[in-house]
């Protein structure tokens, strides 16, 4: 499998102005991304995760060439980014969560119309590809509909099939989940993940949701403080970072604790208790033996948070 | 060069389409545009209640220079006058998203909110100039016709380049937009009058510095058989496509150092 | 429930300076922009300045006016651009979109009267360019070329009145543009036919004296010379009193119907947003 992403030892610094006073001016250094090395496959479903500030959006920048790195050394597709900018730009795809890539005021068919023409789609590709993207992610209603309409997961979907529409080898996501509803998300993790098993487009996929990449991606690189503290596959990351998940169960009336297999109970507080579960494991089992109890009120499954992740990994 | 073309064509060619489907608030947008910028002429008119000559020279006179020169703004801001909405699109974050794109970036920033009611300036420019054209005394030659023709088109750049300077200039000072438009419309308006009733120096500055002498006066002075009131050299009426040129190269450098710096910094 | 007028309550006027002040802050944060539009309100007023000298030397006298007043005119006109909103913007920009985002509705419901609200805060905002934009060109004029300058303290303090007056007047008009805004999404076209007018009719195209008479006498029934014409007349007035009062009268009178059509407006607007359920 070569290597389409080959990053060495890349590095990104920012000058930040501060005020100290009313007179005084201070300059710092950031530095957002510090050495970090890794390569991607061709084909690779990869998850890129941190908190937040911790440079993932830069890295996704300096990969699709609109931050020219401080140093270090980058390839993409064989070519430099920031060299080859416009080159490198027929064979990537990117959606930005926060941003569309979309023009706002006109319909949404004609965006791709336009992003067909831009990238010299030919026509009988085009239209193929429109119609599969329309049809897998639901947007034929929305199709006539002015951008500045849609909702956002319904904009959101539309950003990507507008980054799919001349079949790039690469696929960039920066936050793709943010703001969606549950029902949203697992729709574009179906999707996504499909996407990358049936067409073998490599997907790079930045967020802070330790589920998006769950259920997309077969590898992790969690990036803190502008470095690569992990990267490696999920059990992996699990099992070094001993993170937990924990399941909230309200029962009816206050009980002993409760017994159930692959869990622990880690709190009780009346009738409520927090049992705790390996991340890594599923939690089917588990809520399936908590359903057959005829005392259950309600539960809740919380994931680990992506900062319970690191710090555990920094103290393994 | 043609990747450039091609691409500012289609972009364009999306905003004017998505204009159309509204026509009545196009037409109202480029009546309304033609409106205003009649306006300037229409203040020269009622001055000529009052005088026969200003800086000695008769309206048709005037109205030549004026012509010329409001066509080269209206040409230059249908064109690239949207370059000078750089500061919002990395505000907003669509410069990014450009930056994505196998477009050149100016052409993007260019052709983004593409208007085409501009044309109002242009065709108020047009209409002033058929009158002038044929109420001046003029001793009409080819050469006289090229050169109005050159002027016209070397004007059109030299706007063109103060437009993507300004745009280029925001990447450096952000929110200080609007010097750019002390130099286009600043610029149209100082040329819509002969440079006689100004001093000396501020003529060399636009002659030497900003090049906005080029754009209507020196082919001005030589469609109409002036002599430069300023003595300056008689080669400086054909110039106008050389300064143009030197011009835009200066601006094109600009651009590039602007984009350069942005994608160095991000911000 | 509509607005409630709530001139007499207690607290009435420090609400007011609270809003002038946030006003003041508001516009005060542009700094970049300021600076930026007080460079091009000086170019203007220097490539002007030289249009009005061409001018008046080839008809000395024309319309009253020596050089140094015309001269002075053109300055002073570059300085009341912002405060006066020639070019609109501000609150027209602002109820456009707060109606665009649905907040207009709240705006109507609350119980001190939206015009009084946004008059004070415009206030302020005017306050900000007047300092702001208007100071540096006028100093810049003022160093350039020789202007006409007011001897009495009384025609100064009448100006500066008068400048106000303006304000206010230019406020009533965008403020009326700006309640289009529940009635018509696209305010681009009314809002440039008021600019046209603005600039035609106030002076800041051509003072007003140089106007042929028909033109004249269809400015001098019009509001928009109260923005520029009129506090320039004061400036220039050498007599006070005779002179100054009916020109202050007449922006008092085009204030009262401005303010008056709003308020009347927003009453519509009310009506109209209670019938339409906001």
């Amino acid at each position: 499998m070569s290597a389409i992403i080959e990053v060495d030892g890349l590095r990104r610094t920012f000058s930040v102005r501060r005020r100290r006073s009313r007179f005084r001016r201070e300059r710092h250094e950031v530095r957002a991304v510090d050495g970090i090395s890794f390569e991607l496959g061709a084909g690779e479903a990869v998850g890129y995760i941190g908190p937040n500030g911790a440079g993932k959006s830069t890295t996704v920048k300096m990969l699709t060439g609109i931050l020219v790195p401080s140093g270090g050394r980058l390839r993409v597709a064989g070519l430099d980014p920031s060299a080859r900018r416009t080159e490198l730009a027929r064979h990537i795809g990117v959606v930005f969560g926060q941003r569309t890539g979309l023009w706002w005021d006109l319909p949404l068919r004609d965006s791709y119309e336009l992003l067909g023409r831009i990238y010299r789609v030919p026509r009988p590709t085009y239209d193929a590809n429109l119609e599969r993207l329309v049809d897998l992610l639901d947007l034929g209603p929305l199709l006539e509909q002015p951008v500045r309409q849609l909702s956002l997961g319904q904009r959101m979907r539309g950003d990507i099939a507008a980054a799919l529409l001349h079949d790039p080898t690469i696929l960039y996501l920066d936050e793709p989940t943010i703001g969606l509803d549950v029902m949203s998300k697992a729709k574009l993790r179906q999707f996504l993940r499909e996407l990358n098993t049936e067409s073998g487009t490599t997907i790079l996929l930045t967020t802070h949701d330790l589920v998006d990449i769950e259920q997309v991606c077969r590898r992790v690189m969690v990036i803190d403080h502008g470095r690569l503290v992990f990267d490696g596959g999920f059990e992996q990351l699990h099992r070094e970072g001993g993170a937990r998940r924990t399941v909230v169960v309200d029962l009816a009336a206050p009980t002993e604790p409760l017994s159930v297999p692959g869990a622990t109970v880690s709190r009780i507080d009346g009738p409520r208790q927090w049992l705790s579960l390996p991340a890594g494991a599923s939690s089917a089992p588990v809520v399936a033996a908590l359903g057959a109890r005829d005392d259950l009120i309600d539960l809740s499954i919380q994931e680990p948070a992506i900062e319970d992740v690191i710090t555990a990994l920094y103290t393994r | 060069m043609a990747e450039a073309v091609r691409g500012f064509a289609i972009i364009a060619g999306a905003w004017m389409r998505a204009a159309m489907t509204y026509r009545t608030s196009f037409v109202l947008g480029t009546v309304v545009q033609f409106v205003i910028t009649f306006m300037d002429f229409a203040a020269i008119i009622i001055m000529f209640g009052h005088i026969e000559a200003f800086g000695g020279f008769s309206i048709s006179e005037i109205a030549l220079l004026y012509a010329i020169s409001g066509f080269g703004l209206g040409a230059a801001d249908l064109l690239v006058g949207n370059a000078e909405a750089l500061g919002r699109r990395i505000r907003d974050g669509s410069f990014d998203q450009m930056l994505v794109r196998p477009v050149p970036a100016l052409v993007q920033v260019a052709a983004d909110h593409f208007a085409l009611r501009r044309l109002g300036r242009i065709a108020q420019s047009s209409a002033v100039l058929a009158w002038a054209m044929s109420a001046a005394p003029i001793d009409w030659t080819v050469a006289r016709v090229v050169v109005l023709v050159a002027a016209m088109a070397s004007g059109s750049v030299i706007f063109s380049a103060i437009f993507v300077m300004g745009g280029a200039f925001q990447v450096f000072a952000g929110d200080a937009a609007e010097v750019a438009n002390a130099f286009t419309y600043g610029g149209n308006t100082l040329t819509q009058y002969p440079l006689t009733i100004y001093p000396t120096e501020l003529v060399k500055g636009v002659t030497f510095i900003v090049p906005l002498a080029f754009v209507n006066w020196y082919p001005g002075l030589y469609i109409l058989g002036i002599d430069d009131p300023f003595g300056l050299p008689d080669w400086l009426r054909f110039a106008s496509p050389v300064a143009a040129l030197v011009f835009v190269a200066a601006a094109a450098a600009i651009w590039r150092t602007a984009v350069r710096r942005y994608r160095s910094t991000g911000s | 429930m509509g607005p409630t007028n709530t001139d007499r309550a207690p607290g009435a006027v420090s609400l007011y300076s609270a809003l002038a002040v946030r006003g003041f802050r508001r516009y005060a944060t542009y700094r970049a922009a300021t600076a930026a539009g007080a460079f091009t309100n000086s170019v203007f007023g220097v490539i002007i300045a030289y249009t009005y000298i061409a001018l008046w030397e080839a008809r000395p006298d024309l319309g009253g006016y020596g050089v140094a007043q015309a001269l002075t005119f053109a300055w002073i006109a570059q300085a009341l651009l912002a405060p006066t909103g020639m070019f609109g913007g501000f609150i027209i920009d602002d109820l456009s979109e707060r109606v665009r985002t649905g907040a207009a509705a709240i705006d109507l419901h609350r119980p001190v009267s939206l015009l009084g609200l946004r008059l004070a805060e415009d206030l302020g905002r005017a306050a900000y360019h007047l300092l702001a934009r208007g100071l540096p060109p006028t100093i810049v004029g003022a160093l350039l070329f020789d202007l006409a300058w007011p001897d009495r303290i009384t025609t100064w303090v009448a100006a500066l009145l008068s400048i106000a007056l303006a304000v206010v007047v230019g406020f009533g008009l965008r403020f009326l543009l700006g309640l289009l805004a529940y009635w018509i999404i696209d305010l681009y076209g009314p809002a440039w036919v008021l600019v046209v007018m603005q600039l035609f009719f106030s002076g800041m195209m051509l003072p007003l004296v140089v106007f042929p008479d028909w033109l004249r006498r269809i400015a001098d029934v019009l509001p928009f010379r109260c923005l520029i014409q009129i506090p320039i007349d004061v400036f220039l007035s050498d007599d006070t009193g005779t002179a100054v009062l009916p020109l202050l009268g007449v922006q008092l009178l085009w204030i009262s119907v401005l303010l008056g059509a709003g308020s009347a407006l927003t009453r519509f607007a009310v009506r109209k947003v209670v019938i339409q359920g906001g």
